[in-house]
């Protein structure tokens, strides 16, 4: 038999072609690792700051109901917050220098989080629309190639999926509510469906990413598949609850079995990726400031650990 | 339970009185909850760690589904058809019957600290008495709850006596959120005509043996926390009689908003 000499990369790559999940002690490419990190911290950054523009309607949500629904929305948003660092710590990122590269503008989050949240649609909009986005992009993430973020984002995407139809569920109260009600959820949705339609990224041409996330299998659908994907499904959803896509290009295309639609405003996509987002400042303002109003009881409780430690060191010295 | 003050044998059928008195304190737990519920909801995504940001949602959905329990119940005594909705949502802050402790804003965490161990305290060791209660359903929802509120007491007082004997500074912030939250602790356990009613009754146990038992709680978690228990401080009260302080008004505009706004409509 021929034995064939694989380079470390060559067996790296062919077991990730072969579907072989990457696990922590097994040996990767520096760039593989950069770029898990970069995503994962990312994502994890997105739950945080994503805690946001929702949290801001928990104080004033409608009903008893709907304020538990939404409160236990946010707090599953914290918890999968915990999952990501767990997963990128495992990588090699400490919590502590991923928090400092998004108050430093450093590490990006999902700038669909920069959009205020201005009436009660919005929380719908969010769960619907943005939720139902997010799945596309993480449901292939339960498949990709490093083990601790394939486990994470399964349990992510069970959960994002109730929150989805809770979206869905307050948008269709809405709809079969009041005039009021209806064109509240009318004004939502014509504010949150381009932004939506940005959450997949730039287009497939201007994503230099894209194919070597592919080949490690860390991604599996271009940003113009998912899009494509999300707006055949969303507007027969729309069509449900009676409202109007706001979308003029808007066209079922009988040969690709898909909608046409219209083009992105990239101008703005870019603009909100730069920081000049409506809400870019507040949302980083608010997680700096609740970052360092707690820094002393961080202090506090290390100070408090390490004074119960040396208690017990001198209990079991006596 | 062998200390129970309560009554357990049978009890007849309560006069229209006593169900109008129960009605009303049914309605004081549900809006202490409620607001309480509501102030730790306002830390959401705003916590100085991840981890707490989760442990303050969790107590404040806890308190949330007792207030809804709580409600629904008020709801059913009070036989008008109105829903929990219309409790919370449709009552004027003069209406509203919770303590002033609970009403206080967050302030920093020590505040926060602070106001959740005091009502702990008395939370715990109330639904303690309330879940052998001659009250079925009252008992029922204390029982339930007292699980999660055997939860919160151990939460907050590890987090007195972490930020008590923790640094310079988290024992100068816990000892001023003292100073200035102790002052809403007695009226907690100091009865409204209502409670004394529903005492005489046998519906709502003896105040005076609960303050002994949050007195014990306090001094040992004050002990561990070396932190001194406070002495002779004057106690505010007005809230369990609908006389509250100017912060609940904001906080209802808040909370009612949208029913306020929109009146009778589903969401």
């Amino acid at each position: 038999m021929e034995t064939l000499e694989l380079t470390q990369e060559e067996q790296f790559q062919a077991r990730i072609d072969a579907d072989v999940r990457i696990e922590p002690k097994d040996w990767m490419p520096d760039a593989y690792r950069k770029t898990l990190i970069r995503q994962i911290s990312q994502h994890a950054h997105s739950e945080l700051v994503g805690m946001l523009p929702e949290g801001n309607w928990i104080t004033r949500a409608p009903s008893l109901k709907r304020k538990s629904i939404l409160l236990a929305k946010v707090q599953d948003e914290a918890g999968h917050g915990l999952y990501l660092y767990s997963a990128a710590e495992t990588l090699g990122a400490s919590r502590d220098q991923m928090l400092a590269d998004l108050h430093s503008g450093k590490a990006k989050y999902s700038s669909i989080f920069n959009y205020p949240t201005l009436s009660w649609a919005d929380m719908g909009c969010v769960g619907w629309l943005v939720d139902g986005a997010a799945i596309l992009n993480q449901v292939p993430l339960c498949r990709t190639s490093y083990g601790p973020y394939a486990r994470a984002m399964v349990r992510v995407c069970k959960e994002e999926s109730f929150h989805q139809r809770q979206g869905f569920e307050i948008m269709q109260t809405l709809c079969e509510g009041s005039p009021e009600q209806k064109a509240m959820a009318q004004e939502g949705l014509n504010r949150w469906w381009w932004p939506t339609l940005m959450m997949f990224g730039p287009k497939d041409s201007e994503s230099p990413n894209t194919e070597q996330s592919m080949k490690w299998r860390i991604k599996r659908f271009t940003n113009d598949e998912l899009r494509q994907k999300f707006v055949d499904m969303m507007v027969p959803q729309a069509e449900f609850l009676g409202l109007t896509v706001p979308d003029p290009n808007l066209k079922w295309n009988e040969a690709k079995q898909g909608y046409d639609f219209g083009d992105v405003d990239w101008e703005e996509f870019w603009n909100v990726v730069k920081g000049n987002g409506m809400c870019n400042q507040e949302r980083l303002q608010a997680r700096v400031q609740a970052h360092e109003e707690g820094a002393w009881v961080r202090e506090a409780a290390l100070a408090h650990a390490e004074k119960r430690k040396q208690r017990e060191a001198a209990l079991v010295a006596a | 339970m062998t200390d129970s003050p309560m009554p357990t044998q049978a009890t007849p059928a309560p006069t229209p009185e006593t169900q109008a008195n129960l009605f009303a304190f049914v309605l004081q737990l549900a809006d202490t909850s409620l607001i309480l519920a509501h102030r730790l909801s306002e830390w959401c995504g705003h916590g100085p760690i991840l981890e707490q940001d989760l442990a303050m949602a969790n107590i404040a959905l806890d308190l949330l589904g007792e207030a809804r329990s709580y409600y629904q119940y008020a709801a059913e005594l009070e036989g008008k058809g109105r829903t929990e909705d219309d409790l919370a949502y449709l009552r004027s802050a003069v209406e509203y019957r919770n303590p002033l402790l609970v009403e206080q804003p967050n302030g920093d965490f020590a505040g926060t600290i602070v106001r959740q161990f005091i009502y702990d305290c008395f939370h715990y060791h109330l639904l303690l008495q309330l879940q052998s209660g001659p009250d079925a359903q009252l008992a029922a929802i204390a029982e339930k709850s007292v699980k999660e509120a055997a939860y919160h007491i151990k939460w907050s007082a590890e987090w007195v006596i972490r930020l008590g004997d923790g640094t310079e500074e988290s024992r100068r912030r816990v000892e001023k959120a003292i100073e200035n939250l102790w002052r809403y602790s007695g009226e907690l356990t100091t009865p409204s005509a209502t409670e004394k009613a529903l005492q005489a009754a046998g519906f709502v146990p003896d105040y005076a043996a609960i303050q002994q038992q949050i007195d014990a709680h306090v001094t040992r978690v004050f002990e561990e926390a070396t932190l001194p228990v406070p002495q002779g401080v004057f106690m505010q009260k007005g809230g369990k009689d609908g006389r509250h302080s100017e912060h609940l008004g904001y906080l209802l505009a808040e909370l009612q908003y949208l029913q306020r706004t929109y009146p009778g409509l589903q969401w």
